[in-house]
């Protein structure tokens, strides 16, 4: 019976033909207005990595004749390309901001190819010169943040001893963890950072449990890369240990123990991005900056920071905002006692060199496996 | 230890400190369903109750501003998901445990929607009873630390025991799990027995919920059990259905937990994935060695699902 599978067949194809259309028609219809679509792999008010990309979008919705969609949770998997197809298709989105690390490659790049006259603006991944052009990498050099917190912990402490609660041992966090002990020796030559990976992003009693076994040892000054660093500030606080925080601004739950903090600034960026659209520029397939670019932002320094931490971290990021000092400028050794940047070698934040980093400097206590 | 730190006497203290802060939901979610199975029923969705638990407790704690108020509304919240769950069960042909896993996602699910309002906020927290005054070092006052519930949850596995072994509704409890048929012929209802042994199930394990949201970790976020109700489930059969071996297991799955940070902490870094898996590594273990092809578990509750 070849006829009942035929007419099923045809029922299909007519109904996504159907469906199509009126999705062009309501396109065209709409094409006065944008439409900017947001997609988020968790909870946008997690405190932290979703909630500063989902503060970035409100940026936008303050922008007159801006439409802005969002769905969060979204995993990074083919749910991502229904996500995005489904905002393009049903609410007519032309510009998307994929936010989390693993949409790029594949379900960024697919979608980027079957929609061409469309936008795609990715989180983290690295844009390549195979990957179509109207698809884009941003990221931020937040090392540059956290080496200003590093700073103000040096001065902070009174043991010597900083904590660091990471995920996973990947070139993003160790970065991380490298530019905050090396702005910690900045101030204080003898401190120590102690790393603890929990494993995975999302680890509350086991981020808990690490907070605690830091400030067991002796640590009093504790910051971390998880995606919601809650956990982390609120139980080092209840110790009584200081916090610089992570993504965004967590005073608000610590204002005694916060002294400052590394905070994406994508407030800044996502309405810069607009407006070079709406101005006929094009947006660089692969953009990245720092606090000079306005792509990181430190928060606003506690009142437990003493005047001279203040002085030394203003003048330190005077001086990156200006564009002349390099964080990751050899002699540097890695914990292990091998040069990882030679002496005369000055890696500057572009340095694609940085982005495959894989060890631990001198001064960090832990290990990267 | 001019510095005040405490060099490799960090670990054990940090394993007793973990067994403490760490195993209370463990201890309230097996004792609760303890009970439920020993009435013949496997209630796998109390992953879901300690979520619902932990997000509504937090809730009627922000609102309210009581913590005491939020666990007790976190009891009632598992109750009523225990009443579900043995409503259902209580049609003919209906698997439990499918009922469970069900229960499971709805009640995980129905928390993150419920809770989307509550990350942000900041709950007012269980107050903690300051054991270690006796001590100068810091360390070993912030693990005895201890919260009420901790100290309710030890108490409650004895009581148990004794309530099993000799009290009127421990008997009808085992009988109705041991053999409807012997409990239909006393003149009672093994339906209306396993209805109310699920709902105090539930009841404890939405209070084990309370206690992660409002002690430790101390906050409400969608991370925040990460799958703790359901090891709790498998560590009753770890247990043997008997309320103090679940006292024990759940202060080694706690103590366990702070393991992998705490060597960290001492500079033993490698194969800390390893560390981490420490729990689960114990529990197959142990039910490898146990476990024998001939017989059914000793202990096993004759009525359960997987047992008959």
């Amino acid at each position: 019976m070849e006829f009942g599978r035929i007419s099923r067949r045809h029922l299909l194809q007519g109904g996504a033909a159907l469906t199509l259309g009126t999705a062009l028609g309501a396109g065209a219809a709409r094409a006065a207005g944008t439409t900017i679509g947001f997609v988020y792999v968790g909870s946008r008010d997690d405190y932290g990595y979703n909630q500063a990309h989902a503060q970035g979008a409100a940026a936008l919705k303050k922008l007159p004749g801006l439409k802005v969609i969002e769905e969060e949770k979204v995993p990074e998997t083919d749910a991502v390309e229904k996500t995005i197809e489904s905002m393009i298709n049903l609410d007519g989105a032309s510009l998307l901001f994929p936010t989390s690390f693993g949409y790029y490659n594949p379900h960024v790049i697919k979608m980027a190819k079957k929609f061409p006259k469309l936008r795609f603006e990715h989180c983290g991944g690295l844009w390549s010169d195979k990957d179509p052009t109207n698809a884009g990498s941003y990221f931020g050099y937040i090392d540059e943040a956290q080496y200003i917190s590093g700073i103000v912990a040096g001065y902070s402490t009174k043991s010597g001893k900083l904590g660091f609660v990471a995920a996973k041992p990947i070139p993003q966090v160790l970065r991380n963890i490298n530019a905050f002990t090396l702005g910690a020796r900045l101030a204080n030559p003898k401190a120590t950072t102690q790393v603890i990976f929990t494993g995975d992003w999302s680890m509350p009693v086991k981020e808990a449990e690490a907070t605690n076994s830091l400030i067991d040892q002796g640590v009093d000054v504790l910051t971390c890369h998880v995606d919601g660093p809650k956990t982390m500030v609120e139980n080092a606080a209840r110790r009584g240990a200081m916090v610089c925080g992570y993504h965004v601004n967590q005073s608000p739950l610590a204002p005694k123990a916060y002294l400052t903090g590394a905070e994406w600034n994508w407030e800044a960026l996502y309405p810069k991005f607009v407006k070079m659209i709406a101005a006929g520029e094009t947006i660089p397939n692969f953009y990245r900056g720092g606090l000079k670019e306005e792509i990181v932002k430190c928060s606003p320094y506690g009142e437990a920071v003493s005047a001279e931490a203040r002085k030394h971290a203003d003048d330190i990021k005077a001086k990156l905002v200006a564009g002349n000092y390099t964080i990751f400028k050899g002699p540097i050794m890695d914990n292990k006692g091998n040069a990882v940047i030679t002496s005369g070698t000055d890696r500057g934040q572009t340095d694609p060199e940085l982005e495959k980093m894989n060890y631990l400097v001198e001064g960090v206590l832990g290990a990267t496996s | 230890m001019a510095d005040g730190s405490l060099g490799l006497w960090t670990v054990p203290l940090a394993v007793f400190g973990g067994a403490i802060r760490v195993s209370t939901p463990f201890l309230f979610v097996s004792l609760g369903e303890c009970i439920t199975e020993r009435s013949g029923r496997i209630n796998l969705g109390l992953e879901g109750t300690l979520v619902m638990g932990a997000m509504s407790a937090y809730g009627i704690s922000y609102l309210s501003g009581s913590p005491w108020l939020g666990v007790l509304a976190a009891g009632i919240t598992g109750a009523m998901l225990g009443a579900l769950h043995a409503g259902i069960c209580s049609l003919p042909r209906v698997n439990d445990i499918a009922v469970g896993i069900a229960l499971m996602l709805f009640g995980t699910g129905l928390a993150f929607y419920l809770g989307k309002p509550l990350i942000e906020p900041t709950a007012a927290r269980l107050p903690a009873i300051d054991f270690g005054w006796w001590s100068d070092v810091p360390q070993v006052r912030a693990a005895l630390r201890i919260n009420v519930l901790f100290l309710i949850g030890i108490a409650l596995a004895p009581l148990l025991y004794w309530a099993f072994k000799t009290t009127r509704w421990g008997l009808l409890i085992r009988t109705a799990g041991e053999s409807s048929d012997a409990a239909r012929a006393m003149g009672y209802s093994v339906l209306a027995i396993r209805l109310r042994a699920t709902m105090v199930g539930g009841f404890l394990s939405g209070i084990g919920g309370s206690f992660l949201s409002l002690f430790y970790p101390g906050s409400w976020n969608e991370g925040l059990s990460s799958g703790q109700g359901i090891t709790a489930v498998a560590l009753v059969i770890f247990a043997r259905w008997d309320p103090m071996l679940c006292l024990w297991a759940s202060l080694a799955f706690g103590g366990a937990a702070a393991l992998g940070p705490a060597l960290q902490s001492v500079g033993v870094t490698s194969g800390y994935h390893l560390f981490n898996a420490a729990p689960y590594i114990l529990t197959l273990a142990i039910m490898i060695i146990t476990c024998s092809p001939k017989r059914t578990l000793t202990g096993a509750p004759a009525e359960l699902s997987i047992t008959r």
